[in-house]
């Protein structure tokens, strides 16, 4: 079994006006060393496969098929194997 | 005229959309849940606004996976007359009939209020030939999801092909920052597909068709999408 964090983000080139205004905020703050504050989702679950590789595959596609839209957002997927192995 | 209006968990103008359309306007309007697997054979499909899946993931992402889409899909495919509104433009982006992406209104707030738009002229839709592109309508909007994107390249075929069908313009019928309130990639309200029988539109005209509501500048659009119809059936 394998757990995956997706992270989902929107692409540089559009605008995040949820993290411009968070940007504004934390300068009202005083936190002015702080820059480009963009906002995504992180999304998590358990996956079921052999290998990494496979787990990895499984994890693409359901990105690519719901849960991001590759013409606005970017995906980053982290991949870790977790109890209850079955590929032993 | 049969008119199919598929309902999602979370649609919210869907009675709205079947009262204009079967009581104001004398269509023969059937409603058929997300679950159900043939959309039948309508003359024309209309999805209607709300907040499918509670806007979860993104606007449209998940009622785009409905059982009820596929037929849906192979009824656009087949040439059938499809019409989107605010949320059902949303999900027809999603589903791949129309192209581009809606992001959060540029200011972030949910607006709600009435806005003007203009017909592209010479816009590929069939669904408004019958409109003059000379004449402003007074439509409402209510959306927290407006902000129309597509990059460059898409915003050039979209041009090409005469896709684009309405704009956000000021009262005076001109192109204007201030009346793109959303903040729309060149002040697009609504596209259609190439082959023009997909639309997809941000305003509500069914919300503006009677004269008892203050504004029957709805009626007009309405009007016309049904006239298109009759015509092409």
């Amino acid at each position: 079994m394998f757990q995956a964090s997706v992270h989902v983000t929107l692409r540089p080139s559009i605008l995040d006006p949820k993290g411009k205004a968070s940007e504004q905020a934390l300068h009202q703050l005083g936190l002015k060393a702080i820059q480009d504050v963009r906002i995504g989702k992180l999304i998590t679950m358990n996956v079921e496969a052999a290998t990494e590789e496979e787990a990895n595959k499984k994890v693409e596609e359901a990105c690519q098929k719901l849960l991001a839209n590759d013409v606005m957002e970017d995906v980053e997927i982290e991949m870790k194997r977790v109890a209850h192995d079955t590929s032993q | 005229m049969n008119i199919a209006i598929p309902i999602f968990p979370g649609s919210n103008c869907d009675h709205d959309t079947e009262h204009v359309f079967g009581t104001v306007l004398g269509a023969n309007v059937h409603s058929v849940w997300h679950k159900e697997t043939s959309i039948g054979t309508p003359d024309m499909v209309i999805i209607p606004g709300g907040f499918s899946y509670g806007d979860y993931l993104r606007t449209g992402a998940i009622a785009r996976f409905s059982p009820i889409m596929e037929s849906i899909q192979d009824f656009a495919k087949k040439g059938g007359p499809v019409i989107g509104i605010c949320n059902g433009f949303q999900i027809l982006l999603e589903a791949g009939l129309l192209p581009g992406v809606m992001l959060h209104n540029e200011n972030l707030r949910f607006i709600c209020k009435s806005v003007h738009l203009k017909v592209e002229a010479g816009n590929q839709s069939h669904f408004t030939q019958g409109l003059d592109p000379e004449q402003t309508f007074k439509i409402p909007i209510s959306h927290g999801e407006g902000n129309y994107r597509i990059d460059d390249d898409g915003l050039k075929s979209l041009e090409d092909h005469q896709q684009i069908v309405f704009r956000y313009v000021n009262e005076l019928g001109e192109l204007d920052p201030e009346a793109n309130v959303n903040g729309a990639t060149a002040a697009i309200a609504g596209i259609c597909n190439r082959q023009g029988n997909v639309l997809g539109l941000m305003p509500h005209p069914e919300r503006a068709a009677e004269p008892q509501l203050g504004n029957a500048d709805g009626r007009q659009l309405l009007d016309a999408f049904l006239q298109a119809v009759d015509v092409t059936v």
